[in-house]
């Protein structure tokens, strides 16, 4: 088994010194909400692009050509 | 004559240099999407906004210069256009930070997944320029100076404003304020630890 460093450190015991043991909790703490900050943004992300995103860049496209007409 | 005679004849044929912003600016639309929905937190609102955000992105192309930060550019457009629009519909609500966050808290919802759900609302009970700087930098990849671009602020402005998000962020969610029934104080904290646990073993951190 691979024992990761946060892992080891989370079941280790908190260290004597209170204070230090608040702040590597504070520390894990931010991390992981770092990590579901990430991973919400990157669910819509990864979601397919509705179609009708490239649909208005098409017509507009076709508008462009109109207006230049014009 | 009008716009519309211009269907009968051939189009203009496309410049490269815009065809080059298109296929960059397509490429940017999932990233648009995403940080419309943190704006808006409503799906299909933010695609609206995004997609207005994608057409004066593209109406302004002329005033972008390749080779620079389009992804920076497009996200200013983007953020404008939301407080633009903000503020169009605040003068007929009112709605203020405190009615926000009653609204949230009534709409509870207990199907909702847990942590991601209490993650939003506590994202939610932030001050916005705070939320978007944290989502920027802490979700979007942005570098300070990238954020404070789009921000249109200081580059110290944008870290305070995340280092106060992160711990307004963390405490809202030790305090679990914003809890369902029958649930512990603290145990927003628990799954979103829990959860980073499970993420991070997918993906390198």
């Amino acid at each position: 088994m691979i024992d990761s460093p946060d892992s080891r450190r989370r079941r280790a015991p908190p260290p004597v010194n209170a204070e230090d043991f608040s702040l590597e909790e504070a520390r894990l703490r931010q991390q992981a909400i770092g990590v579901k900050l990430r991973h919400m943004f990157d669910e819509v992300v990864n979601e397919p692009v509705p179609d009708a995103f490239l649909e208005i860049l098409r017509r507009a496209d076709a508008r462009k050509s109109g207006e230049d007409e014009a | 004559m009008s716009a519309a005679s211009g269907r009968s004849t051939a189009p203009k044929p496309p410049s490269a240099d815009d065809e080059g912003f298109k296929r960059e600016l397509v490429q940017l639309i999932p990233h648009l999407r995403a940080f419309a929905r943190t704006l808006t937190g409503d799906p299909t609102a933010a695609d609206d906004l995004a997609q207005d955000a994608m057409m004066k992105a593209w109406d302004a192309r002329a005033s972008y210069q390749m080779g620079t930060n389009m992804k920076a550019w497009t996200f200013m457009i983007l953020r404008n256009q939301f407080y633009s629009e903000k503020r169009r519909s605040w003068r007929s609500t009112q709605l203020d930070q405190e009615a926000a966050e009653r609204t949230l808290v009534a709409v509870d919802d207990p199907e909702a997944p847990v942590a991601l759900d209490e993650l939003r609302q506590a994202l939610n009970t932030l001050p916005e320029e705070q939320r978007e700087a944290l989502i920027l930098v802490g979700a979007g990849g942005f570098a300070y100076e990238e954020a404070a671009e789009i921000c249109q602020c200081a580059v110290g402005t944008v870290k305070s404003r995340v280092s106060r998000a992160r711990k307004a962020l963390q405490a809202t969610l030790e305090r679990g304020g914003f809890r369902r029934d029958g649930r512990a104080a603290g145990d927003a904290m628990r799954s979103i630890l829990a959860d980073a646990d499970r993420l991070s073993g997918a993906r390198q951190v």
